[in-house]
């Protein structure tokens, strides 16, 4: 933030974004730029079905451009253990439309 | 920069933020800045059962460009003083 630190504080955690396509990508925050472009490590995709289980998809070392981001979460991992994810159910998370 | 400024003095509010993807975020303004991205802190998602996807999610930057809609409380609210500064911005801009 002009004036605060941004993302700053985030780097090197585990976070939690959602893509404008509705995607849940989770991994390490590397590095951000101005633009929000952001650099994740060890991220994977956490897929979301009404019919079956999260299903996690392993990526890699992402650049995920700005433009597409709508939401960058620090994930609480103490919460996230919690999570059965082979039991949740839920509708994918819809588009952005502006 | 009127909605800059006017975010910069809410902080410490809850807000409830609706996106533009109808996901709807409520936490404690942290912090705002010149894009109008929004940091939000205790968050918790409106309607978790159908949006469970952020349930370990308890901090979180939104980008500004996704925002819809920043639900306020009428508390946090002078109307008369937006109308004036939003009367002296359209003059002056």
């Amino acid at each position: 933030m002009s004036g605060g630190p941004g993302l700053e504080s985030l780097v090197d955690q585990t976070i939690s974004v959602i893509t404008n396509d509705g995607r849940n990508i989770v991994g390490i925050l590397k590095g951000f730029d101005q633009a929000t472009n952001i650099i994740l490590d060890e991220s994977h995709e956490r897929v979301y079905s009404t019919k079956e289980g999260v299903q996690q998809l392993v990526l890699g070392l992402y650049i995920i451009r700005g433009d597409n981001i709508s939401i960058v979460g620090e994930l609480d991992e103490e919460l996230d253990a919690n999570l059965d994810l082979s039991k949740l159910r839920a509708h994918p998370l819809k588009p952005v439309v502006h | 920069m009127l909605f800059f400024s006017y975010f910069k003095d809410l902080v410490g509010r809850e807000v409830t933020v609706e996106l533009k993807n109808d996901l709807a975020i409520r936490g404690t303004l942290h912090s705002v800045d010149q894009y109008l991205n929004i940091k939000l802190e205790n968050t918790r998602v409106v309607d978790q059962e159908n949006y469970p996807h952020m349930l370990s999610v308890r901090n979180c930057f939104i980008r500004g460009s996704v925002v819809r809609y920043v639900q306020l409380p009428p508390e946090g609210v002078d109307v008369e003083l937006l109308h004036d500064a939003t009367r002296r911005e359209a003059r002056g801009g």
